[in-house]
C-alpha cells in the first residue's frame, strides 16, 4: 500500500436506510477495501443510517441482496467502533435491542467477544466527528 | 493546501458536480493543489463522453476534462460503481465483452483504494453529494 507509517482517522458516516438507494452498500465496499490500508477507522450511524443495523433483515422479496450480514464481519476486518447516534434512535422508535449484534475479538483480553456498537448521544457524536482526520460521508 | 475531492452524484439530476468543479477551480486558481478527484456511486456518470446536454447549458464533463487537462488532475472513476452503471474503457470493455467503451478523455477508472490513498495523502478531503 501507499505509505504505511501514515496513520489517519477515518470515520465513515452512514445517513441513509440500507434499501432504496445504493449509498450504505457502496459504502461498505469503501470500509472493506480501505481496511487493507490500517487506518483508524470508525463508522457513524445517524439519521436514517441507523436502520442499516437492523436486526433480522432480509431484502430476498425485493430481489436484493440482504449484505447486513457484512457489518457482522467487520470486527474480522480489524473494524471495532460503530457509533451509533441515540437520537437517530429515539425519533425513529428504536433502541438499541432492534440492532444486530456487532462484535469483535480482543485480542488484549484473551480474544474475549466484545461489542462493536457504540451508542453516543448527539453532542458526543459532533465530537467524534471534529475528531476525525477524514471524514466519508454516504 | 492539498485537496482530495470525492463527487458522489452524477451531473444534472443534482448540483453535486457544478458545487465540486466550481470548488476544485477555486482552490487550483488560489494556489492550491488537488490530489485527486474521486468518482463514486452515481458521480461515475460524469465520466462518461456520450453525454449530449442542450447546448445553451454546461457540459460538465467537458467542463471536467478541460479542468483536467489544464492543471493535469488525476479524475479516477471508480471500477466498482462503474461496471455497475455502464462506465467503461477500452480495457474493461474487451475484458467484459462489451462491444465499446464511453470514458471522457482526462478520465481513468481504477479501484476504490484511490479513495482512501487520496484521503491519506491530502490536507483536507471534501464530500460532494447529498
Amino acid at each position: 500500500m501507499s505509505d504505511q507509517k501514515v496513520k489517519k482517522k477515518f470515520l465513515y458516516i452512514n445517513r441513509k436506510a440500507p434499501f432504496g438507494t445504493i449509498y450504505a452498500l457502496e459504502s461498505l465496499e469503501v470500509v472493506l477495501i480501505g481496511a487493507a490500508f490500517e487506518q483508524d477507522v470508525s463508522l457513524a450511524f445517524i439519521d436514517d443510517g441507523v436502520f442499516q443495523l437492523m436486526n433480522n433483515q432480509d431484502a430476498n422479496a425485493a430481489g436484493m441482496k440482504t449484505f447486513s450480514k457484512i457489518y457482522r464481519a467487520l470486527g474480522d476486518y480489524e473494524v471495532r467502533k460503530l457509533y451509533v447516534e441515540k437520537e437517530s434512535l429515539d425519533l425513529r422508535g428504536l433502541t438499541i435491542d432492534d440492532l444486530m449484534p456487532v462484535t469483535f475479538e480482543d485480542e488484549d483480553d484473551d480474544y474475549a467477544e466484545k461489542p462493536s456498537i457504540i451508542l453516543v448521544g448527539r453532542s458526543e457524536m459532533t465530537g467524534l466527528i471534529a475528531s476525525q482526520d477524514v471524514v466519508l460521508s454516504f | 493546501m492539498r485537496f482530495a475531492i470525492q463527487v458522489n452524484e452524477g451531473p444534472y439530476t443534482h448540483q453535486a458536480s457544478d458545487t465540486a468543479y466550481q470548488f476544485a477551480k477555486a482552490a487550483l486558481a488560489k494556489g492550491h493543489e488537488i490530489f485527486r478527484v474521486f468518482f463514486y456511486h452515481d458521480g461515475v456518470n460524469n465520466g462518461t463522453r456520450y453525454t449530449v446536454p442542450p447546448q445553451d447549458d454546461r457540459n460538465l464533463q467537458k467542463l471536467w476534462t478541460e479542468l483536467a487537462e489544464t492543471h493535469k488532475l488525476d479524475l479516477v472513476v471508480c471500477i466498482a460503481a462503474a461496471q455497475r452503471r455502464g462506465i467503461l474503457d477500452a480495457n474493461e470493455a474487451k475484458r467484459q465483452g462489451k462491444d465499446g467503451d464511453n470514458i471522457a478523455p482526462g478520465f481513468r477508472i481504477s479501484g476504490l483504494g484511490q479513495l482512501i490513498e487520496a484521503g491519506i495523502q491530502a490536507d483536507r478531503t471534501v464530500v460532494f453529494g447529498d
